[in-house]
């Protein structure tokens, strides 16, 4: 063995217990039934109205939660690119101190601040207003992923739009461009790498997400991550649930596909 | 193939532990529900017998019962409900206890033995932890004047957005199956069908379907009334002196949760340690008061205060015993039907 090639040996046992062999194990359960025999029943399972209901609720969810952080976020890393260099760097450590903070604990506490008698119904109460009442609803369960994953729609943007070179924003507003041109002609197609690949790392969570919905949903939501979740923790059936990851990851794959389409620069846009 | 991928993993994942693992020693694998008896009790075995715990825990049965079908962890003990010691008996994945190292089973009572019959008919496989039933916790303020001692006061619309619902596949069909005169064990396609319309019916009223958050979200107050277990009772009632409990009039289910010794243990005489220690009477005593879960321990329950003892909401009567049903194993058909209806009603 060379030494260069010595060198990748971590890597490589990394993938291999990490990648490899947990997609083998789910591609050999989703593709067996309980007496071990090949079938594809699993696979075809998420045909049943049941499991498309749950997917069509979550492809809901999912677009609704991407368009709200891309909208949030869109402006803001223009904003942020626009900035001095000390007031961005403190406005980009407000968008990740969030994020070394447990993401469940963070869930768990939307839990607990949107209780019927939790800490924000409590502050609308003692200044007259009416009560707010999403948790256990849609509504909720859309605002526990626009909160979890709008900094990975905020910092790829903001990171490709770093990058535009300030001469051609000037000479943009030089040759008489009004602000609103120079963000639809300028900025939108020269941030399109960082778009994309903000919404992969939003949509993607955001469609195979279960304890989310789990956590404020109620245990009324259900969405196709809750059904995977539930064949192993609830139904003991390892099968049905490894097929239906099998669907959910042609599914990612087809839509990194559709978006990179969209990436005409070719970069790579996954990171 | 299926052996071959878990070897694979397991060594690695071994490789990759190995140097976690520390010094040699006696041990003992447990497996057992979250928060299911007092932490302390671990560093006192550990210092009585010399023999390190090693604990994971699960949420629900279901959890459990793939990973030791599987083979793919070695545990010694667990602690797992009623009818999923039948099936794990019944599949032949557990090994009978040797009493000869578990004297102090003298101390668990007759009744909860015969109770524990219903699974494990021989008392061989199993002893009996905890036990209890479920019921409704309420608010005596929030209900008003309403008399709650029925199941169906759980669909009543007055109380629409304020109602907790369990969020677990049997426990939640019980409550629909009891309203019905059902038993709560039936594989009838349309009793099942017919309670899965019931619960579709109350899904509008329910505020949430919550296991062990239920206790917590009825004694902030964000609802009046939910399923809940009686061992839930005296910790809620710390917490919020306004909450009752009541055990619905239809009947209920009646658990006893028990330690079993896996099949493939490795370290059976300190599994039985473990489970002899656990029947200790000081020790029993000890883990109810943490747990105030009911406990089938008779010499512990003597060291109880009267009143306690005497709370039928903590101690069940004989009535509301013979009131119950224990939960059967439904085999794999019966599994998957209530699986099946579970979903269409999540789904609705």
């Amino acid at each position: 063995m060379t030494y260069k090639k010595s060198l990748a040996v971590p890597f490589i046992i990394w993938i291999l217990a990490g990648t490899i062999i947990p997609i083998g194990a789910i591609a050999y359960y989703g593709l067996t039934d309980r007496n071990e025999n090949f079938t594809l029943e699993n696979v075809l399972a998420i045909g049943d109205s049941v499991h498309l209901q749950a997917l069509w609720l979550s492809v809901l969810l999912a677009l609704i939660s991407t368009v709200i952080c891309f909208l949030i976020a869109y402006p803001l890393a223009i904003i942020m690119r626009n900035s001095n260099l000390g007031k961005r760097g403190f406005m980009i450590f407000l968008f990740i101190l969030p994020m070394w903070m447990n993401f469940l604990l963070r869930t768990m506490a939307w839990q607990v601040l949107l209780e019927k008698n939790g800490v924000i119904n409590g502050v609308l109460e003692t200044i007259g207003l009416p009560a707010l009442e999403i948790i256990n609803t849609p509504a909720a369960v859309v605002l526990g992923m626009v909160y979890d994953f709008l900094p990975f729609m905020i910092l790829p943007i903001y990171n490709v739009m770093s990058k535009i070179d300030d001469s051609v924003i000037e000479a943009a507003y030089d040759l008489g461009a009004s602000t609103s041109k120079v963000i639809t002609k300028i900025y939108l197609p020269l941030s399109i790498p960082g778009i994309v690949s903000g919404i992969n790392m939003v949509f993607i969570p955001s469609l195979t997400t279960f304890v989310i919905s789990n956590m404020l949903g109620g245990g009324k939501i259900n969405l196709i991550g809750n059904i995977i979740e539930q064949e192993f923790t609830v139904s003991s059936n390892w099968n049905l649930g490894s097929g239906l990851s099998l669907v959910m990851m042609l599914f990612i794959i087809v839509s990194m596909i559709f978006l990179e389409r969209f990436d005409k620069t070719g970069e790579d846009s996954f990171i | 193939m299926k052996k071959i991928i878990f070897a694979l993993s397991l060594t690695i994942i071994m490789v990759v532990l190995a140097g976690c693992g520390s010094g040699s020693g006696e041990k003992v694998y447990v497996y057992s529900y979250g928060d299911y008896f007092d932490p302390e009790l671990i560093e006192m075995f550990k210092e009585e017998t010399g023999i390190e715990v090693i604990l994971d825990t699960y949420d629900t049965c279901e959890e459990m019962y793939p990973v030791i079908k599987n083979n793919s962890a070695s545990y010694d003990v667990l602690c797992p409900s009623d009818y999923m010691i039948e099936r794990l008996i019944e599949e032949e994945l557990l090994s009978e206890i040797n009493f000869d190292n578990v004297p102090n089973i003298k101390n668990i009572g007759d009744k909860y033995l015969e109770m524990s019959r219903e699974f494990d008919p021989e008392n061989k496989y199993s002893v009996p932890h905890t036990f209890g039933t479920a019921g409704i916790l309420y608010n005596t303020e929030m209900v008003g004047d309403k008399v709650i001692d029925s199941w169906e006061d759980l669909w009543d619309e007055d109380f629409a957005g304020e109602i907790v619902m369990q969020d677990s596949i049997r426990d939640t069909f019980m409550v629909a199956e009891k309203i019905l005169g059902y038993s709560l064990n039936t594989v009838d396609e349309e009793e099942l069908k017919e309670a899965s319309e019931l619960l579709k019916k109350q899904k509008s009223l329910v505020y949430k379907y919550a296991n062990d958050s239920a206790r917590d979200i009825l004694a902030s107050e964000s609802a009046a009334l939910g399923v809940i277990w009686n061992g839930e009772y005296l910790y809620a009632l710390e917490l919020n002196d306004k909450l009752d409990f009541v055990v619905p009039k239809e009947g209920s289910q009646l658990f006893v949760d028990s330690w079993v010794i896996t099949k493939t243990s490795e370290n059976k005489e300190n599994a039985e340690a473990w489970i002899n220690f656990m029947c200790r009477e000081d020790v029993a005593k000890k883990n109810f008061e943490y747990l105030t879960y009911s406990c089938p321990n008779v010499a512990a329950q003597a060291l109880l205060d009267e009143d306690i003892l005497n709370n039928e909401k903590v101690f069940l009567t004989e009535e509301m015993i013979d009131n119950s049903e224990v939960l059967k194993d439904l085999g794999p058909k019966g599994n998957e039907l209530y699986s099946k209806y579970w979903k269409q009603f999540k789904a609705e």
